[in-house]
């Protein structure tokens, strides 16, 4: 599915998968972190995106 | 390919005689030249009507569903392809299914044949390698390999891969070095490109549905662009809306494409719908090893659990 993004034009780094038990919290705090980093490096999705207005 | 259906007619009209099949699928001429439709046989004094050309380019697995007894199938590589994913997805049993195939030398492209003449064709006919057309104003002799579709082109499985009796021949297969080169060209762009590229591909987009309901693949009693709650996708013209129909189509057919081109085919505006599936079909072959269709009594890989599924996406 990452894949079919990056194909149709959406950033890669936008779509991210994790396994995360719940007794990892240090795991999840690191991969949010890392999410919430690249995300902000692309700065905001133009794509797919519907405008009601 | 035009001597098979005296072949085709022969076996059906057998078939129907001997009541084995209460039915034969097939193509008979369209209402118009370059185009055939599929047609369902039940008495002997139709069988004239089947007809097989270069123009026989939707896929007839499409029509095999909710049927009850047993039904006769004209079938070409990918038709058979497509009945393989049906048996496995148990939407028809095998023993009800008598498959007629036809090995296949490829089907025609009528967009791009209709774009030399400027008025209407009201003619065709093939004669081995050649196709014969003509149009009120002019007349063309033309060479079938120049005018295969896409997806023929690259097709490196013409024989069936099932049947219960073959109509002709079995054909050569083609290899080829890197089946997937306008995958490629794609994936050089960058993701701007991309998106341009995808943008100006569904930009005519009527949103008919020609596509989905030309595809063997998709049978869903309820489409999810047809769902109102939830509704996943708008029903108007909005251009994520048709992107999204695209895209999500495109999803649900992955490893299970055989890049049979009736969606190609169906579309009345000209959009390679193949250009959607072509990146899942590769991305199956490469991380799976997988192309849809070929082996009854294996499961797509969406669908199995392997040790060996790639997982370098997952952190």
């Amino acid at each position: 599915m990452g894949n079919l993004f990056e194909h149709m034009g959406i950033e890669r780094d936008r779509i991210h998968f994790s396994w995360i038990s719940s007794a990892e919290a240090t795991k999840f705090v690191d991969v949010v972190k890392e999410i919430s980093d690249k995300v902000r490096a692309l700065g905001p999705n133009k794509k797919l995106v519907k405008d009601y207005n | 390919m035009n001597t098979c259906i005296n072949k085709i007619r022969e076996l059906a009209l057998e078939l129907l005689d001997k009541k084995e099949v209460e039915k034969v699928i097939g193509f008979a001429n369209g209402t118009i030249p370059l185009a055939t439709s599929p047609i369902a046989i039940t008495s002997k004094q139709d069988i004239e009507k089947l007809v097989f050309n270069s123009t026989c380019g939707l896929n007839l697995a499409n029509y095999l569903r909710d049927q009850k007894g047993k039904i006769a199938v004209i079938a070409k590589g990918c038709d058979t392809r497509n009945i393989v994913t049906h048996i496995v997805e148990n939407q028809i049993k095998r023993d009800q299914l008598f498959i007629i195939g036809v090995p296949c030398n490829g089907m025609i492209d009528q967009f791009k044949i209709a774009a030399l003449f400027n008025d209407e064709i009201i003619e065709f006919s093939e004669d081995g390698d050649t196709l014969n057309i003509k149009s009120s104003l002019k007349e063309e002799k033309l060479y079938k390999k120049d005018y295969l579709r896409e997806n023929c082109k690259v097709c490196m499985h013409k024989n069936p891969v099932i049947y219960d009796v073959l109509a002709m021949d079995l054909v050569e297969e083609q290899t080829l070095d890197n089946p997937y080169p306008d995958v490629d060209k794609i994936e050089a762009m960058d993701s701007d490109k991309k998106w341009q590229h995808f943008q100006d591909l569904t930009k005519n987009c009527i949103r008919c549905y020609a596509c989905k309901n030309a595809c063997p693949l998709c049978y869903c009693p309820t489409c999810f662009v047809d769902e109102s709650s939830p509704q996943w996708v708008g029903k108007g013209q909005n251009k994520t809306d048709v992107n999204t129909f695209h895209y999500l189509r495109a999803f649900h057919c992955a490893g299970r494409c055989t890049d049979c081109g009736a969606c190609v085919q169906a579309c009345p505006m000209d959009i390679n719908v193949r250009d959607f599936t072509r990146k899942l079909n590769k991305d199956s072959f490469e991380m799976f090893g997988w192309e849809a269709g070929l082996d009854i009594t294996k499961r797509p890989p969406l669908d199995a659990y392997s040790p060996d599924d790639p997982d370098d996406f997952i952190k």
